[in-house]
């Protein structure tokens, strides 16, 4: 099940989704209240561990948890979908991620995997017979999990960028996110898709953000169809897809969002 | 098996490389190792990772490899025995998020404890991230002989290697790491032929690190 929310609630959706960065610093616990935390911990992992299905806790514009969505959808599994507050984060995601308390989270069968690229791996392997997201050559795979490293390492950081500064740092930003771009253009070269045929791994890792070029676009005052129009072409090809083109937002919504975030964080 | 052309674009000191060597050593496979000269990269480095434009590399049959986790996985899967990797989908799940916390947090923090900390108030800031990172380090590992359970893998190796760096840490970071349940895994580790060929001498590492710090700019 897709979450779409619906017009009118954006608004709202907007401010409950908004995320602060977790400044929860770690303090002192007396050590009888550790005993008592740890024992309540466990027994919820047990009764988490009873249930059965699948479950992701997420929120709807993010690139990391539409990954997954892809990936599930790719897959014909059905899940349930939890909308996060992250102004006002659930105990199940506390629970389930306590290290760094992010979404995506994928819970199946009451156990929790984090990370988007890990959680997109880990549905590869647990529903293999429908259409692979990782080759099966040794080497292709590793070429693959590169690509989508490269990706995390640098496509979101560098596009936050672009929305949120200002002057010659935007223009410093700016022209690292046309070369990274280009690097990623020129891996796909004249391929289909990243992994050749077939849509996999690295698609999933990208093709989130581009719903985002629109904004990255406007802010930073370039057109990515004129850096990179091979790369736009394949943005169209994967959203033929019908497992993208019902996770994807249009880039208008997304260019909402990232209105609220730049006043959230003064770039406005 | 054919016989097939291993070579290790290596550095002595890397921790990242550490974790390819001690994963090739695991796996009984010969290789080459040729020492790069990170202020003078080598044309072949630069042409086998023209992205990043580090060590390590693997060349397999001539075809590059980066990323010492990613070199790990394909080691796994190229040489199956013995697996560094569980055979269930969570535990594997499991253990990829935790080599990853070890390269995003742990490495990071470590980092910090020697190279970029210019005041009291930012090394103490540094000096808290890192004991934080070590403990939930520690949590994970629980009552287990290794971070994966009963045997070595992805876990274990892709933290080891940082221990060469410990006596860095402590000296520059001002600190003593004590941890009775890390301390008793280091020794189990490092009564692995692989992790003590592969390791250096804390010493060596320790002056290796009071050099970097002159070029960056420290005690001068």
């Amino acid at each position: 099940m897709t979450f779409k929310p619906k017009n009118g609630t954006l608004q709202k959706q907007l401010a409950a989704s908004f995320s602060l960065i977790n400044t929860s610093a770690s303090r002192p616990f007396h050590q009888t209240t550790c005993v008592h935390i740890s024992q309540r911990l466990k027994r919820e992992k047990r009764r988490m561990a009873e249930e059965k299905g699948v479950k992701l806790l997420d929120l709807w514009s993010s690139p990391f948890g539409q990954r997954c969505r892809i990936a599930l959808a790719e897959k014909e599994v059905e899940y349930e979908y939890k909308e996060e507050n992250l102004s006002d984060k659930s105990e199940l995601l506390l629970k389930s991620n306590p290290i760094y308390k992010k979404i995506p989270v994928l819970i199946h069968d009451g156990k929790p995997v984090c990370e988007s690229l890990i959680i997109v791996q880990y549905i590869d392997e647990v529903w293999p017979s429908k259409t692979p997201i990782l080759p099966s050559d040794p080497y292709a795979r590793a070429q693959a999990r590169f690509w989508a490293d490269y990706v995390d390492k640098k496509v979101y950081e560098c596009g936050t960028r672009l929305w949120k500064l200002k002057g010659e740092a935007l223009q410093e930003a700016k022209e690292e996110f046309i070369l990274i771009l280009k690097t990623l253009e020129a891996e796909l070269g004249d391929k289909k898709y990243f992994g050749g045929e077939t849509f996999g791994l690295v698609d999933i890792a990208l093709v989130p953000f581009t719903s985002w070029f629109y904004s990255y676009e406007t802010y930073a005052g370039f057109s990515i169809e004129q850096e990179c129009s091979k790369l736009v072409s394949w943005a169209k090809r994967c959203k033929e897809r019908a497992s993208v083109a019902k996770t994807l937002y249009e880039p208008k919504k997304i260019h909402e969002f990232v209105g609220y975030l730049r006043k959230k964080y003064g770039a406005e | 098996m054919s016989r097939s052309n291993v070579v290790l674009l290596d550095h002595w000191v890397s921790p990242y490389a550490m974790r390819v060597r001690i994963a090739l050593w695991e796996k009984g496979v010969e290789f080459e190792s040729r020492q790069q000269d990170l202020g003078n990269k080598s044309e072949l480095l630069l042409r086998s990772n023209p992205i990043y434009k580090k060590a390590p590399v693997l060349l397999h049959d001539d075809k590059p490899l980066c990323e010492s986790l990613i070199i790990v996985e394909y080691i796994d899967e190229v040489w199956p025995s013995p697996p560094l990797l569980p055979s269930s989908s969570y535990e594997r799940a499991t253990a990829r998020f935790w080599a990853d916390f070890i390269d995003k947090k742990f490495a990071e923090a470590a980092i910090k404890t020697w190279r970029s900390a210019r005041s009291a108030e930012e090394l103490e800031a540094a000096r808290n991230e890192f004991f934080e990172t070590l403990k939930q380090l520690e949590e994970f590992l629980g009552e287990k002989d290794y971070f994966g359970g009963e045997t070595f893998g992805l876990v274990d190796l892709a933290l080891i290697p940082f221990w060469s760096w410990f006596s860095a840490y402590e000296k520059f970071g001002g600190f003593k790491i004590e941890s009775p349940k890390l301390s008793a895994w280091i020794q189990r580790c490092m009564e692995r032929e692989s992790v003590a060929k592969a390791l250096p001498a804390q010493e060596k590492v320790l002056e290796f690190v009071c050099m970097l710090r002159k070029i960056f700019g420290f005690d001068q």
